[in-house]
């Protein structure tokens, strides 16, 4: 059989006009390669993904899934090349005609049919509060927007909870979204469903206009990101972590608690730090919670690593061997930390499950910045609680 | 009533494609005033020209209007076809139809329309033009060369040669530049010092150049053939002219600063020569590690000093120093490489940029020319990752042009003076210049490991304590590399110097995107720059090697000495004058214009233009509120005519 190959300009012209426009420029030095997380552990090869994009080869859909986003390359490209935005564009022109992997099948499904990945029933979305907590009107200041991953999660139920309740603690007008909403779409966006992700993205914007949203808090990075960047409306948004040491600064918001000298570390998700520019807001309000003695890993801030969860990574299936959460847990064990703490639902499941299945669950808990705050003002959501909402 | 000519250029294509060019003749003809309108395809040409002449002849023409390229192109050309015509050159108008108006767009209506209207206007005021005389002026016949780099060097030789007189100005306490600090050169590998020294004794010796070592230009004024320059001497606290370079004085000199010379691989003296083959061969303090300048005791080098040439109160004085032309040639910095932080540069020793290792293999340098880490020991295995910072749209998006030839001569220079195994980590290797494809097969033979990929992260090795590992993909075969090393090299960005863009503001030069000096057009006036008289070479322009940089020194001589070998020149006739009796004295004229040429007379209460320093360019006239002011050539009649005809469009 002939190994020859022959350029197929039709499909690379498909890419650029689903948004991969950026392909063209680049030259193929291999700085990405040599900075993606998944080069040492995986065959994913990034720099192969964009040439066989660039001359419209086959066999481009076999390795296109290796992504997850964390914007590494990105940042380091010489050529300002937007390697997402390719990514993206491949995925979408090739995810047609069945070429979604198993694992995303359902993601997608559920996406369509309910509006969230999880499967959820859409009017049971804010079960998680028990209606102790009031819905938005536009008399309030703050939307709080769940994530899906928050509403329907077990794990990360938690961090809606803690989220409410230091809300509530600070003394702000503040409000949920009704049951009307759906995902904000980040994840599939970038799964390539640009068709679906529009009307979703339409959905929640229709409902933010009746409602007269202004400020909306995030407590996923992912929404944070897909809100910014992708939305084009102008609403302030902030991620949970930013308001949280904004209200320590202003005395809104005094931890308690002293943890006695715990040591933790802190990992960066990918979408609050390289993709929002956030690095400080989380550092600062764990050194603020006395007690708790702060240690930065090897790999941190704008040279942090992935947790794998970005880019549709959560909902697909690792090797061991090939699973970055993994490797940060090794580093953050390595530090001595006995809390990991982050500020994303993605990174606390993909982490939850590492720790797990590396055995290391009496060694070192996950925790989201929102959770240790929680803790240090002394409110147990675990119990019910006096409902302090000022309804 | 005035008798036109229009004369409408194709340029070839270059203006037919987008502009109907015959429309635009018979457009011409329905004109007020307009005798005569042709096209043709290169105006330029000698047929073209001749043709002009001969219709200014048959139709008695007292006005031209050449509608073709830029007036930077051609309009010398076509003054010189009205001069020869026995009409003042100053009743010649050009229309530019190419670069503003067909290279600008792709639609031909819309190219003819514009034409048109520009044609419209050119006419309404060409029919308002006035015969102007040129200015003659006497020319000072000296040259100033500011940098005192292998390209100042050559061409402060040079000039001096043809009997010039030559001001070198230097603001190291010595000449050389960055080519003193190499020890070998590409491809040829000939010694950096032995070709360079010699250049740099001839300048000590000429009897032409006036070397002023630790000199900066603080204030230029004047123009073309007349420039005034201010420079300051900068306090060495040693009496050059008593000081007999016994350098007792640095023996005996506690002080200790960091060697700039060596990269700050090193200590120096406080009083010091940089390095020994310095001129002038001459110490100068640095006041920074001076004790005594410290602490208020020592004096230890004027106890040293039979000459009494230690002067600690010294200060810096001020130079005016009179010449025809400048030569800039100002050189370039390094990119400071710390903040790409992913290659550990300023965190891990075993990491250096492209200049440290230069000094590591020079016999004069902080190892004596061996290749040693900074605990001593030979590096085994050596990295050298090419394009750090350069082609790189996050910090500079151009090629800095000697990384590839250098790092191979690096390559050659490691195996040379150690045994380690070298490798290469590069994009595209760029080896195009005499004898530099086959230096880099004669480095490939020295079985040098080259790896095609960028270095992406220099970091600690786990397993090896001390060592680095690079990391980079290999993308030929698409595999990750992880590759340890005790030595890293970057080769960094080469970029303007820290004070490029000042020295840009005191010369009234541009900087292009990247911050180099521009010149005054890309292929055909590299070396001149939009402010006459004042000429640039080497890597002050953009990054090149020595050859190149050694050309174009001879190149920018050449066009210093087109301005200093004439006796007087003729300036623009185009420049600002004040009506007395209209001036309100508001002095508006005087805080606008950048060159200086109007100042305020109290006694008569009016403003006066000095037409040697006005380079018309109609600021004044355009902020005068009683239209005091004439701009010759730019009349507010001619202006407003102009206006009109373009806005009938």
């Amino acid at each position: 059989m002939s190994q020859a190959v022959t350029p197929y300009l039709e499909m690379s012209q498909a890419i650029m006009e689903a948004g991969g426009e950026a392909l063209k420029k680049c030259y193929q030095c291999g700085t990405c390669t040599g900075t993606c997380p998944w080069t040492p552990i995986t065959h994913f090869n990034i720099r192969k993904l964009v040439r066989y994009g660039q001359l419209g080869l086959d066999g481009i859909e076999e390795f296109m899934w290796g992504c997850s986003t964390c914007k590494f390359c990105v940042d380091r490209c010489p050529r300002g090349v937007e390697i997402i935005d390719v990514v993206t564009a491949i995925r979408n022109v090739y995810s047609g005609g069945g070429m979604l992997p198993q694992s995303l099948r359902s993601f997608v499904g559920s996406m369509s049919a309910r509006g969230n990945p999880w499967s959820g029933d859409q009017a049971k979305r804010n079960d998680w509060a028990k209606e102790k907590y009031p819905l938005y009107s536009a008399d309030k200041e703050y939307l709080f927007w769940t994530c899906c991953t928050v509403c329907y999660d077990p794990r990360n139920v938690r961090l809606a909870k803690a989220t409410a309740e230091i809300l509530n603690q600070s003394g702000l007008s503040w409000g949920l979204p009704s049951v009307d909403v759906n995902c904000c779409g980040e994840s599939l966006k970038k799964v390539g469903d640009l068709e679906l992700f529009e009307r979703l993205k339409s959905n929640n914007l229709d409902c933010f206009k009746s409602q007269g949203v202004a400020k909306i808090i995030t407590v996923s990075p992912h929404c944070l990101s897909s809100f910014k960047k992708d939305y084009g409306e102008d609403y302030e948004i902030l991620h949970f972590a930013e308001l949280i040491a904004k209200l320590m600064k202003e005395g809104k918001l005094t931890p308690k608690k002293d943890f006695g000298g715990v040591k933790v570390t802190y990992h960066d998700p990918c979408y609050l730090g390289r993709h929002s520019g956030v690095y400080d807001a989380p550092r600062d309000v764990l050194k603020a919670i006395p007690g708790l003695d702060f240690v930065e890993m090897e790999r941190s801030r704008e040279q942090s690593m992935c947790c794998g969860g970005g880019g549709g990574g959560l909902w697909m299936e690792k090797m061991k061997g090939e699973r970055l959460s993994d490797l940060r847990i090794e580093e953050a064990l390595a530090t001595g930390a006995k809390i990991l703490a982050t500020s994303c639902p993605y990174c606390i499941t993909m982490f939850e499950d590492s720790v797990r299945t590396l055995n290391a669950d009496d060694q070192i808990q996950i925790k989201d910045v929102t959770e240790l705050v929680l803790e240090s003002l002394e409110i147990n959501i675990d119990e019910p609680v006096a409902d302090t909402c000022a309804l | 009533m005035s008798r036109i000519g229009v004369f409408v250029c194709h340029c070839g294509l270059n203006i037919a494609k987008t502009v109907r060019v015959s429309e635009l003749a018979e457009f011409a003809a329905t004109l007020p005033d307009v005798v005569v309108a042709k096209d043709y395809k290169f105006m330029c040409s000698t047929p073209g020209q001749e043709m002009i002449v001969n219709d200014i002849k048959q139709h008695k023409l007292d006005r031209i209007i050449v509608t073709a390229c830029s007036p930077l192109m051609h309009e010398q050309t076509f003054r010189k076809v009205l001069t020869a015509s026995g009409l003042n050159q100053y009743l010649l108008t050009i229309v530019n139809i190419r670069e503003q108006v067909s290279w600008v767009t792709h639609d031909i209506e819309e190219g003819t329309a514009k034409a048109k209207a520009l044609l419209n206007g050119a006419v309404y005021r060409s029919r308002l033009l006035v015969p102007l005389t040129s200015r003659v002026i006497d020319v000072n016949p000296n040259v100033m060369v500011v940098g005192g780099g292998i390209a100042g060097i050559q061409a402060a030789l040079e000039l001096a040669n043809t009997g010039k007189k030559v001001y070198l100005v230097e603001k190291n306490s010595t000449i050389g530049g960055h080519m003193a600090q190499f020890d070998k050169t590409f491809p040829t590998l000939d010694c950096s010092a032995c070709i360079l020294t010699p250049k740099m004794d001839a300048v000590l010796q000429h009897k032409n150049i006036t070397m002023m070592t630790s000199c900066e230009v603080s204030e230029v004024k004047g123009f073309v053939g007349n420039f005034d320059i201010t420079v300051r001497q900068k306090a060495r606290y040693v009496d050059h002219s008593k000081c007999n370079a016994c350098l007792a004085c640095t023996e005996k000199c506690p002080g200790k600063g960091i060697s700039e010379w060596d990269e700050s691989l090193v200590k120096r003296k406080a009083i010091y020569i940089p390095f020994p083959q310095a001129v002038p061969q001459k110490p100068i303090i640095d006041k920074e590690s001076c004790t005594f300048f410290k602490k208020g005791k020592c004096r230890l080098c004027e106890k040293a000093c039979e000459q009494k040439a230690i002067d600690f109160e010294q200060q810096d004085t001020f130079v005016q120093v009179k010449v025809g032309a400048v030569i800039l040639a100002t050189g370039f910095d390094l990119m400071d490489t710390k903040p790409l932080v992913q290659y550990g540069y300023g965190k891990y020793p075993g990491v250096y940029n492209a200049l440290e290792v230069e000094r590591l293999f020079n016999s004069a340098g902080p190892t004596g020319g061996k290749v040693t880490l900074r605990d001593g020991s030979e590096p085994k295995s050596i990295a050298i990752l090419h394009c750090i910072g350069s082609r790189d749209k996050n910090n500079h998006e151009h090629c800095s042009r000697v990384c590839c030839m250098y790092s191979l001569k690096f390559a050659h220079l490691f195996k040379e003076k150690t045994s380690a195994d070298v490798y290469h980590f590069y994009i595209d290797m760029r080896a195009a210049g005499k004898g530099y494809e086959e230096f880099y097969n004669r480095i490939i033979e020295e079985d040098v490991k080259f790896i095609r990929g960028k270095g992406a992260r220099v970091a600690q090795s786990a397993d090896e304590p001390g060592r680095l590992v690079v990391e980079a993909e290999d993308t030929i075969t698409g595999k990750f590399i992880k590759l340890p090393v005790d030595m890293v090299v970057l080769s960094p960005a080469i970029v303007p110097r820290a004070d490029a863009r000042d020295i840009a503001r005191l010369f009234n030069l541009s900087t292009d995107k990247q911050g180099f000096f521009m010149e005054r057009h890309p292929k055909l006036a590299p070396l001149s720059t939009m402010s006459e008289g004042i000429f640039i070479a080497g890597v002050c322009q953009s990054p090149k090697d020595i050859p190149d940089t050694v050309a174009q020194a001879y190149g920018a001589a050449a066009e210093a000495l087109t301005i200093v070998v004439r006796d007087k020149m003729e300036l623009e006739a185009t420049t600002a004058m004040v009506n007395p009796a209209s001036c309100c004295g508001c002095q508006n004229c005087v805080r606008v214009c950048p060159y200086g040429a109007p100042s305020y007379n109290a006694e008569k209460k009016v403003s006066e233009i000095n037409e040697a320093l006005c380079k018309g360019c109609g600021l004044c006239a355009s902020v005068c509120p009683s239209s005091a002011i004439i701009a010759r050539h730019f009349t507010n009649d001619q202006v407003l005519a102009e206006m009109e005809g373009l806005m009938e469009f």
